[in-house]
């Protein structure tokens, strides 16, 4: 691949072209901190791509739905997917959003927690994370510090996606570090049920994303989750009209 | 000579490897497991009645006493690394398709030692020394790698039953007729031996017998594979020009390697870019030669070879295997500095006739992969720990999805339960879409109040006495309703005494912006569901 030509590389652009060259055929295809496991497209604004061994946080009142909806991506792209501690997950609502039930797993009741955190959940987590793509692990569980760190590393290291859900009021997350990609619902709001007619029919939730490194400036969007047809959908601006109307030129 | 006859080939097997390689004699029962499932184990266990693909359960039912081991596929490697040295002596050309199985080309050895027999006889002679007295090992010798290790296991029998040395030896030609009374099941292609099986087929023999041509035209080329090696020769026509050059990949290691982990990691790479020269030539590789080098000119060159297409990851875990095998040998075989250079050859290249294992490629790995972590969380909590989802019929969100054990299913097969489709009846006064998030395990007991605070209820008509305006928890706190909607009445079971269950549904928003499900059964109002 070159050797003579670099052989006789004397200027500083040569040099660089010969370590580019080099670096090109050593390097991995994809370097491991790019991978990243697609999202919706209707979280695109938000996460642009799961970035693999990294954790996330999602809070606020739609926030079951809202980690479903981020796993629905990778687990559409064939990516397994586990749920850990939520002995009451609607599945139901899961599979509406996308996710596929063929490759969920749930460990609803991962052992007795004994009040600092020491039971079966660290080691029932890390066994998860070696495998699967994305973990949810749910907020209310007590982890230790000394826990958490270790599971975060093992997440990074395996390319995993570990996502915290829950109500974590105040803030408490089980990360010592907290989440790299924090998502909260900050509003949110059923439309199509009336006073005795009608039924839900879908839900517009303003979402802020936030985090830490490359996620740190805050970004917001609206969505539907779901929308009036199942699944996620950005909230599109309301049409404005080309031509102002009769009753306003009169 | 068509150029079709296979080459003459040597297969050394040592059976049951996993369990060899880990140290367990043959006459205790023990079985190595993936996810579950046996994919190897002792004479002894096999004496109990334990069988290949058996679930853990069933197989601690035949033989209580049975010791249970984890599969390690990089344990296995390293161990066969020893027997790959020793047979060494014999050829210099040597391919591992699998840890426990090697074979190679017999025509200069078998000349050099006077006949095949003395060659395999060496070869028995050879491998015993490494392993620990006492272990089986076969040798057979074939016209080709698949007649070769069926001849394996015909001396594998041979050996069992002392009716001599462990050896078998096929006479040029005469490959077919040795495979031919042989089951279907021997080309382990469970999908094809299905449907042949149903057509009236029944051996090896009944389906070398059919037409080439036909055979393809029903069955494909994974068919026509088949058919080859029914009739004695190799799955594929030889190649006919060797790979070209452009497919070597290496890479410089600086600094050098002195672990397995940085060299794997390099390999990695490589796999993956040789992966990506191969797309473009829209070809496969089923043999490959992987070889390392230290900065002292130590070597280790090995063959690698299997059937089905190897992946990028395959290849990857087969540098692993081979360096591990390599810088962790004994003093005397261990290279004196690290690694300095990898390279990838590709050694038979045929085109990619659609013979794939996954539709995702590498994602076959990770069900395999998801399966063992979902064993491990099985270790740790008991079986019934892991559940899976599956659709059933009924109308509450809770009922239309149950959860099973992972233990009761097989997750790397192919789950119709899992998809809606799987619930063909009609289901009226299910709730309309969407579903609830949380479905609370134990329904949360609530009273619903009306305007004025008085209960509301529902008359015989399924009508609410009064507009529903608040909702108060029975632990503590209280919500005002903004928006509701129902009654949605569901009469099930009317004659089932036991399991008769009347009761109507309600869809309410609370001033908080939270909706839930609420139903009243039995004058109890709960909230049966959060629409988190």
């Amino acid at each position: 691949m070159g050797r003579d030509g670099a052989a006789r590389a004397t200027t500083g652009d040569d040099r660089r072209a010969r370590l580019a060259d080099v670096a090109a055929r050593i390097e991995p295809t994809v370097l491991a901190g790019d991978q990243r496991l697609p999202v919706l497209p209707a979280l695109d604004a938000l996460v642009p791509g799961l970035r693999r061994g990294s954790t996330l946080s999602v809070d606020g009142p739609a926030a079951t739905s809202l980690a479903l909806a981020t796993a629905a991506g990778p687990s559409r792209d064939g990516a397994w997917v586990a749920a850990v501690g939520f002995p009451s997950l609607g599945l139901l609502a899961a599979a509406e959003l996308g996710v596929s039930l063929e490759r969920l797993v749930l460990v609803a009741d991962p052992g007795p927690d004994d009040g600092d955190g020491a039971g079966a959940w660290p080691a029932v987590v890390a066994a998860l994370v070696d495998a699967f793509e994305v973990v949810l692990v749910h907020a209310g569980q007590r982890v230790r510090a000394a826990d958490g760190r270790r599971l975060v590393a093992r997440t990074r290291e395996r390319g995993a996606v570990l996502v915290q859900v829950g109500c974590s009021r105040p803030t408490r997350t089980a990360w010592p570090e907290g989440a790299d990609v924090a998502l909260t619902v900050v509003d949110a709001t059923w439309e199509g049920l009336g006073e005795g007619h009608g039924h839900l029919r879908a839900r517009r939730v303003t979402v802020e994303a936030g985090g830490r490194r490359g996620a740190a400036r805050s970004r917001r969007a609206e969505l539907w989750l779901p929308s009036a047809e199942g699944g996620v959908e950005p909230v599109l601006p309301a049409p404005v009209p080309l031509r102002p109307r009769r009753s306003e030129l009169a | 000579m068509t150029g079709d006859e296979p080459v003459r080939t040597m297969v050394v097997w040592v059976p049951d490897w996993p369990l060899v390689a880990a140290g367990v004699p043959a006459t205790e029962p023990a079985a190595a497991f993936v996810a579950n499932r046996v994919v190897a184990c002792t004479a002894a266990a096999r004496a109990a009645g334990v069988r290949r693909h058996m679930r853990r359960r069933e197989a601690q039912a035949r033989s209580p006493a049975l010791r249970v081991l984890e599969r390690d596929a990089e344990r296995d490697a390293r161990a066969f690394e020893a027997v790959v040295h020793a047979l060494e002596a014999l050829t210099p050309r040597l391919e591992v398709a699998r840890p426990g199985r090697c074979a190679f080309p017999t025509r200069g050895p078998s000349r050099y030692f006077g006949g095949d027999t003395a060659l395999a006889e060496r070869a028995v002679a050879q491998v015993g020394e490494v392993l620990p007295p006492g272990t089986a090992v076969a040798v057979g010798v074939a016209d080709g790698p698949f007649a070769a290790a069926h001849a394996a296991r015909t001396a594998h029998v041979r050996g069992r039953r002392e009716e001599g040395p462990p050896v078998w030896v096929v006479a040029p030609g005469k490959a077919a007729e040795h495979l031919a009374p042989l089951p279907l099941a021997a080309l382990d292609r469970p999908e094809l031996t299905d449907v042949l099986a149903r057509l009236g087929l029944r051996t090896l023999g009944d389906l070398a017998a059919l037409p080439a041509a036909d055979v393809l035209g029903r069955f494909g080329s994974d068919g026509l594979e088949a058919h080859r090696l029914a009739r004695g020769l190799d799955a594929r026509p030889p190649a006919t020009e060797p790979p070209p050059p452009d497919l070597v990949v290496e890479a410089e290691l600086d600094p050098p390697a002195e672990q397995v982990a940085p060299a794997a990691f390099v390999a990695r790479g490589l796999a993956e870019e040789l992966r990506q020269r191969l797309d473009a030539r829209g070809s496969v590789c089923i043999r490959i030669v992987i070889s390392a080098e230290t900065e002292h000119g130590e070597r280790s060159e090995r063959v690698w070879r299997d059937e089905g297409a190897l992946t990028a990851g395959a290849i990857a875990d087969r540098v692993r295997w081979q360096l591990d095998g390599w810088l962790n040998a004994n003093a005397r075989q261990r290279p004196t500095a690290g690694i300095v250079h990898l390279r990838l050859q590709p050694d038979e290249v045929v085109a990619a006739d659609g013979r794939q294992l996954g539709f995702w490629g590498s994602d076959a790995g990770a069900a395999e992969r998801a399966l063992r972590a979902v064993a491990r969380v099985q270790g740790l909590l008991g079986a019934e720990a892991v559940l899976v989802p599956e659709y059933a019929g009924g109308r509450d969100p809770a009922e239309q999805l149950r959860l099973v054990p992972a233990a009761a299913v097989d997750l790397s097969a192919d789950r119709p339960a899992a998809r809606p489709e799987w619930v063909r009846a009609p289901w009226p006064g299910r709730l309309p879409n969407p579903s609830p998030a949380t479905l609370h395990a134990d329904a949360v007991p609530v009273e619903v109040l009306d305007a004025r605070g008085h209960p509301v209820v529902v008359d015989g008509r399924c009508q609410p006495t009064a507009e529903p305006a608040l909702l108060r928890w029975r632990r503590g706190g209280a919500r005002r309703i903004t928006s509701w909607a129902g009654p949605w009445p569901v009469d099930e079971r009317w004659w089932d005494p036991q399991r008769w269950s009347r009761r109507v549904r309600f869809q309410v928003v609370t001033d908080d912006g939270a909706a839930h499900l609420v139903v009243l059964e039995g004058g109890r109002w709960t909230v049966a569901a959060t629409y988190d």
